[in-house]
C-alpha cells in the first residue's frame, strides 16, 4: 500500500515539474508568458475540460474508457439551450438541472449497455459517440443555439463572480475537490479503484462490481453535461455539429498526462488537474510562441503518447525493463 | 535443485459435449446472421424503391463507402488477432494530405502517390512499434495517433484543400471495369485474397490462434509479436492507398478528410460477426457486412433521412451487432 501511495506521489511530482518546466522554457522565450494575465486565461479555458476529466479519471480508474462524453457534452448543451431559448422566463437553474440529468442518463444507457452485456466500454461508447451526436441533430433539428438566446446571467457566470473570480473556474475546482473527497473516502470511491485494480478480485471482496461500474459512467454521463453548460456559458452559443466534436480525445489527453493508468487502478485528482492546467498551458502558449492553432492536435496526440511511454516505464522498473523481450 | 517436481496440472475432468448437428453449426454463425439480414434489407429497400433492384445503383452507391471497406477487410485481421487499429480513418487523411501537398509541391503525380504509400507504412511501422515493441494497449495507442495522425494533416494541410489534380488522377470511381467501378474492384479481388489469406494459410490460421490465446501462440513457436507488426504494417499500407482512393474520387484532399471512419469501419466488422475479443470471424463475414451498409444507408439517403440523422442509427447498429455477435459466440461455445 505504502509503495502505491509513493508512486502516486512521485507521478504527480513528475508532472509538477513538467508543467513548471514548461512555463520556465516558454517564459524564457516569451517573458509575456509569465504573468498573472497568462494564469488567469489559462484557468478560463480549463473548466470545460476539468469537469470532464473527473468523470474520465473515474472511469479509466475503473479499468473503461468513455469516448462518448464529447456527443453528451453537444447533447446536455443543446438540450440547456432549447430551454433556455424556448422558455426565457425560467429560472437558470432548470437548465443546469436539464443538462446534468441528460447528461446522467446518456452515460446510464452506457453503463447498462457495458455492464449487462459484458461488452469493452471502448467499442460500445464509439457506438454511443454516433448515437448521441445523431439524437442531438434530431433534437436541435440541426438549429444552432444562437448568442442572444443563451441568457445574460449565464454568460456572466463565465467572466466574474462576487469574488472576482469566474463563477465556472470555482465549480471547476469544487467539482475537483468534491471527486477528490468521493475517491478518497467514501466507501464507493475506494471500491472504484478495487475494481479497476483487479476487476476478477473486487466480486470476491464482495463488491457489487455492476453497480458501481454502472454508477461511473451515470457521474461521467453527467459531468459532461455540465461542461455542456459551462460550454454555453463560455462560447454563448451552441451548434449541433461543432459543440463538442473531438472533445473525448483531449479530456482523455488531459487524464492520461496526469498519470492515470489506463490499465485501471491508478489515478488521483491532484494528477488529473495537473495534466488539465498542463493541456490548458500548452493552448495558452503556443499562439504566444507565435505557433499556427493547427499543431494543438497534432501536439496533444504526441503527449498521449509520450504520457503512455513514461506510464509504462514507471511500471517496468526504468527503460531497462521497458525494452525486454519476453512475455505478451 | 536436481529434481523438480512439476506442480500437477489442473485438469477438470468431464465429458465431451455432443457435437452439435451440422445444421446448427452451419445456421448459427454471425456469417449467416449478416447474410440474412442482407436478403431483408434488399428486399425492404426494393420495395421502398425500384433503384434497389437496380445492380448498377447499388455499385454506384457502394463508392462512398468502399474506401472504408477495404480498410475494413485488413481491420477484421487485426480484430483477430486480439489487437485494435482505431487510427485508419485520420491515417487516411495524413497519407492524402502528404500527397497533396507533395503534388504542390511540384512532385509528379506517381511520386506523390509513393510518399503517401510509404507515409503509410511509417504510419503502421510507429503504431506497431509503440504495441509490439514497447508492448501498450493497441486501444489506447492507436486513439493516441489517431489524434496525431489527424493534427499533423492539419498540420500540414490548414483548413484548406488541396486540389487541381490532372484529369486522369480524379475520378477513379467512375471508371468501370464492366459495370464495376475501380474500388469496387478493388475491394472485391481483395476480399477474395484476404479470405483466402485467412482461410487456407499457414500464418493465416496462426493470426487466429494469437487471437485465441496469445500465450499458447507463444509456446507454439509463432512469432506473435512479428505476426503483429506486420499487422500493422498492412493496416498502415492499406490506409494510405484508401487514402489516395478517396483523394481521386473527391479531386481534392482537407485534413478532415474521412472524419468520423473510425466508426464506418469497426462498424463493418462487427456487422460481419467478428468477436471483438480476438480469435474468431471472417473475411467473408466483413464482406457481406459492407454491402450490408451500404444497403442500409443508401436505403436511408434515399427515404430522405439527413446524414446527420443517420448517425444515430449507424451507432445503435454497432451497438446491436456486438451484443448479437456475443450472444452467438456465447451459445456455441458451450
Amino acid at each position: 500500500m505504502s509503495s502505491i501511495a509513493r508512486l502516486l506521489r512521485a507521478r504527480e511530482a513528475g508532472i509538477l515539474v513538467m508543467l513548471v518546466l514548461f512555463a520556465l522554457v516558454v517564459g524564457l522565450i516569451q517573458p509575456r508568458f509569465l504573468t498573472a494575465e497568462t494564469l488567469r486565461i489559462v484557468l478560463l479555458a480549463v473548466p470545460l475540460i476539468m469537469v470532464a476529466a473527473m468523470g474520465q479519471m473515474m472511469v479509466l480508474v475503473a479499468r473503461h474508457v468513455d469516448l462518448s462524453i464529447g456527443s453528451i457534452l453537444g447533447f446536455s448543451a443543446i438540450a440547456a439551450g432549447m430551454i433556455f431559448r424556448d422558455h426565457p422566463d425560467w429560472p437558470l437553474f432548470i437548465g443546469f438541472g436539464v443538462a446534468l440529468l441528460s447528461g446522467a442518463l446518456l452515460g446510464l444507457f452506457n453503463g447498462l449497455v457495458v455492464t449487462l452485456f459484458k461488452l469493452p466500454s471502448i467499442i460500445v461508447t464509439l457506438g454511443t459517440l454516433s448515437l448521441y451526436r445523431g439524437l442531438l441533430f434530431i433534437l436541435s433539428g440541426s438549429k444552432q443555439i444562437d448568442p442572444n438566446d443563451i441568457p445574460e446571467p449565464l454568460i456572466k457566470m463565465a467572466q466574474t463572480s462576487p469574488i472576482d473570480i469566474p463563477w465556472i473556474v470555482i465549480i471547476a475546482f469544487g467539482v475537483a475537490l468534491a471527486t477528490h473527497v468521493f475517491l478518497t473516502y467514501s466507501q464507493i470511491g475506494r471500491q472504484i479503484y478495487a475494481i479497476g485494480s483487479n476487476p476478477a478480485a473486487a466480486p470476491l471482496r464482495g463488491i457489487r462490481v455492476m453497480p458501481v461500474t454502472i454508477l461511473v459512467f451515470t457521474l461521467s454521463g453527467a459531468l459532461a453535461g455540465l461542461a455542456g453548460i459551462i460550454y454555453a456559458a463560455r462560447f454563448g452559443y451552441v451548434n449541433p455539429g461543432i459543440t463538442g466534436v473531438g472533445f473525448e480525445f483531449t479530456v482523455i489527453a488531459a487524464v492520461v498526462i496526469g498519470g492515470v493508468s489506463i490499465n485501471g487502478g491508478v489515478g488521483s485528482v491532484a494528477g488529473t488537474v495537473l495534466g488539465v492546467l498542463f493541456l490548458g498551458a500548452v493552448q495558452v502558449a503556443l499562439p504566444i510562441l507565435g505557433v499556427s492553432g493547427f499543431w494543438q492536435n497534432a501536439i496533444y496526440g504526441g503527449i498521449i503518447l509520450i504520457a503512455l511511454v513514461i506510464d509504462r516505464t514507471v511500471r517496468q522498473g526504468g527503460l531497462r525493463g521497458l525494452l525486454a523481450r519476453g512475455g505478451a | 535443485m536436481s529434481t523438480i517436481e512439476s506442480p500437477r496440472p489442473a485438469v477438470i475432468l468431464r465429458e465431451a459435449a455432443k457435437p452439435r448437428p451440422r445444421w446448427q453449426v452451419i445456421l448459427v454463425r454471425p456469417e449467416t446472421v449478416t447474410f440474412l439480414l442482407l436478403i431483408i434489407a434488399t428486399i425492404v429497400a426494393t420495395r421502398l424503391s425500384p433503384f434497389f433492384a437496380d445492380l448498377g445503383f447499388i455499385l454506384e452507391s457502394s463508392t462512398y463507402y468502399v474506401e472504408f471497406a477495404i480498410v475494413a477487410l485488413v481491420l477484421t485481421i487485426v480484430i483477430i488477432s486480439g489487437e485494435i487499429d482505431l487510427s485508419p480513418a485520420a491515417q487516411m487523411a495524413l497519407s492524402a494530405c502528404l500527397f497533396g501537398t507533395a503534388y504542390r509541391a511540384g512532385a509528379p503525380i506517381p511520386v506523390a502517390i509513393l510518399v503517401s504509400l510509404v507515409s503509410g507504412l511509417a504510419m503502421g511501422a510507429f503504431n506497431a512499434f509503440f504495441i509490439t515493441v514497447l508492448r501498450l494497449p493497441s486501444i489506447i495507442v492507436t486513439i493516441g495517433t489517431l489524434i496525431l495522425y489527424r493534427g499533423l494533416a492539419q498540420v500540414l494541410a490548414g483548413d484548406k484543400s488541396i486540389g487541381s489534380f490532372p484529369g486522369w488522377f480524379v475520378g477513379i470511381d467512375y471508371r468501370m471495369i464492366g459495370i464495376v467501378p475501380v474500388p469496387v474492384m478493388i475491394f472485391i479481388i481483395a476480399s477474395v485474397l484476404l479470405g483466402l489469406f485467412l482461410g487456407i494459410t499457414i500464418l493465416g490460421r496462426q493470426i487466429y490462434q494469437i487471437g485465441t490465446s496469445e500465450v499458447a501462440a507463444i509456446h507454439a513457436g509463432i512469432r506473435v509479436r512479428r505476426i503483429k507488426f506486420g499487422l500493422f504494417l498492412a493496416s498502415g499500407l492499406t490506409s494510405s492507398i484508401a487514402g489516395l482512393l478517396t483523394a481521386s474520387r473527391l479531386g481534392s484532399v482537407r485534413y478532415d478528410l474521412a472524419s468520423g471512419g473510425e466508426l464506418t469501419m469497426v462498424l463493418i466488422v462487427m456487422l460481419g460477426g467478428t468477436y471483438i475479443f480476438g480469435g474468431r470471424g471472417s473475411i467473408l463475414g466483413t464482406f457481406l457486412a459492407a454491402w450490408l451498409l451500404v444497403i442500409i444507408a443508401t436505403g436511408m439517403t434515399v427515404a430522405n433521412i439527413a446524414i446527420n440523422a443517420q448517425l444515430t442509427v449507424m451507432g445503435l447498429l454497432l451497438i446491436v451487432s456486438i451484443i448479437a455477435t456475443n450472444a452467438i459466440y456465447a451459445r456455441s461455445q458451450r
